[in-house]
């Protein structure tokens, strides 16, 4: 384990031990937060316990699955074609570019008229949420593409399908990790908050009935639940760069 | 040594007689006007009758359209006029079959090993897996790779990324292979041997070759003609053929012949690169 590991893992479980501490200690008052030794033991009892757990979990899951599908497939097919066209690139640039300034929440309610109160308002609300993200990276992965390599693909006489499955996405990989890390995190957000909102069902629901009925122990056993899947599924993603990076750019 | 024969279509008669594999007749080529940037005329006129199986190096200097010529060849640029053909077929935008193309760049994909690397093109044509093996071994074998045959590039130094790509294209056994610098990235003592390798399967295989290198001594060793170019527009001032022996090597580089043509092939180009350099 290198210095900088370990002292990363110091700052965690620095960080977890005084937050421990200060609600044991009740500076922080259990009314705020309970300790992160007592969120675990929470989510450990309604994963056993609760029927609800599974299947809510399971919604979330579903739906945040299909909304990143859609993000990172549909961002990086929308961005193979903007970046075909360079008139069209030059109109949605500036969108693309203030894409985030824009509270994205607020179509929620029109994603409710139009898809109704279900799984189909979440995936449009977390796609629509990841989308951009994955286009720009797609974009900016695309312009690093050494122009040497689309001239191989020329001269191996590779159509125009071939040629992005061949060339332009192994070659474009290592920089879309950017936009798949973000569209993914976007999608997260979009899907647990629109449940949070307005839902049938889900994880995000079931946080906004805790925080509502005062049940903090389930609350915070759900919150630690959403934030230790964000980290997995970022951290291995972040493996999957890495090693991507050390073959290619060593 | 004497002034070519294979050249421009100013071609003497005998020219139509021979078996010529590629006609340049009368290429310009002008790169449009761009905000900021004027139209450039890159090249011509270039008038040029290749025979099959000749190797031809062209040298000029920095910015004469080189590469550009090149690349009208393999159908990579489209000129803005005149007319290319490569046996008698007409070029138009696409890439002739046949053709091989060494790049200046790095062309290797980091995402393949060295042996997936050189068995792309095979593989793409569907070849078979046993035959894929034998051009991919004697290849490696030839380049020098056998012990980082499972590397990426990466792993690799420029110059044995380069001959990664080399070997790429030649294990497709193409009948006109276009170099742009393919030796620009490697040190002078593994020039000098990857030219003689370059002969050995130049000899082989029979085919016709185009050499695009800064080096006069490169050109002047492997070619049978050199082929001198202009300062841009760039066109030929003069093609020359070497008259080496086909079975020739780089012990030919101590020979005083070799010496009076490298003098010659540099007094062609003096001016031109002193020109190209622009007012001083």
């Amino acid at each position: 384990m290198t210095r900088a590991r370990i002292l990363q893992w110091a700052i965690v479980l620095g960080a977890f031990g005084l937050l421990e501490a200060l609600c044991r200690f009740r500076i922080i008052t259990p009314f705020t937060m309970i300790p992160p030794s007592e969120m675990v033991v929470s989510l450990i009892r309604i994963a056993r316990t609760q029927s609800w757990f599974a299947e809510d979990t399971l919604y979330s899951l579903r739906n945040l699955m299909v909304a990143v599908v859609i993000a990172v497939f549909g961002g990086y097919l929308a961005g193979l074609v903007v970046h075909a066209l360079p008139r069209l690139r030059a109109c949605l640039d500036p969108l693309f570019s203030s894409y985030y300034s824009v509270p994205t929440f607020i179509l929620y309610p029109l994603f409710i008229v139009l898809f109704g109160i279900g799984p189909m308002s979440l995936i449009v609300m977390g796609s629509v949420f990841g989308v951009v993200a994955m286009i720009s990276a797609t974009l900016t992965a695309l312009d690093r593409i050494p122009r040497v390599l689309v001239k191989v693909a020329r001269i191996e006489k590779l159509g125009p399908l071939r040629t992005i499955a061949l060339i332009k996405l192994p070659a474009a990989a290592p920089h879309l990790f950017t936009g798949l890390k973000l569209a993914v995190a976007y999608c997260i957000i979009g899907v647990i908050a629109g449940e949070f909102i307005l839902a049938t069902a889900g994880i995000g629901r079931r946080l906004s009935l805790s925080y509502n009925n005062f049940d903090n122990a389930t609350m915070y056993g759900v919150l630690l639940l959403i934030l230790a899947f964000a980290a997995s599924v970022n951290g291995a993603l972040n493996v999957w760069e890495r090693r991507i990076h050390r073959r290619w750019f060593r | 040594m004497s002034s070519s024969a294979i050249a421009p279509a100013r071609a003497d008669a005998s020219a139509s007689e021979r078996d010529i594999h590629v006609q340049f007749r009368d290429v310009n080529h002008v790169y449009p006007a761009r905000a900021g940037h004027e139209a450039v005329h890159a090249l011509g006129p270039i008038d040029l009758a290749l025979q099959r199986g000749e190797f031809l190096s062209i040298i000029g200097p920095s910015g004469c359209g080189k590469t550009t010529l090149l690349e009208v060849l393999a159908g990579l640029v489209t000129p803005t006029s005149g007319a290319v053909e490569i046996d008698g077929r007409a070029v138009q935008g696409a890439v002739p079959d046949g053709v091989g193309v060494v790049f200046q760049e790095d062309a290797s994909f980091p995402w393949l090993t060295v042996a997936d690397n050189i068995a792309f093109s095979l593989k793409r044509a569907g070849m078979e897996k046993a035959e894929i093996a034998t051009r991919v071994d004697y290849a490696i074998g030839l380049m020098g790779l056998t012990r980082f045959r499972k590397a990426y590039p990466s792993q690799l130094s420029g110059g044995m990324r380069q001959r990664v790509c080399i070997a790429r294209t030649l294990v497709t056994r193409p009948k006109l292979i276009l170099l742009d610098e393919p030796f620009g990235a490697l040190d002078q003592q593994t020039r000098l041997i990857m030219g003689e390798e370059l002969l050995k399967l130049w000899r082989e295989t029979g085919a016709t070759v185009m050499l695009i290198t800064h080096s006069l001594d490169e050109a002047a060793l492997l070619a049978d003609h050199v082929a001198v170019m202009s300062a841009r527009p760039g066109h030929f001032i003069e093609v020359i053929a070497t008259g080496w022996p086909r079975d020739r090597d780089s012990r030919l580089a101590s020979t005083p012949e070799f010496g009076a043509l490298t003098s010659r092939l540099w007094a062609l180009l003096r001016d031109e690169s002193i020109k190209a350099m622009g007012p001083t």
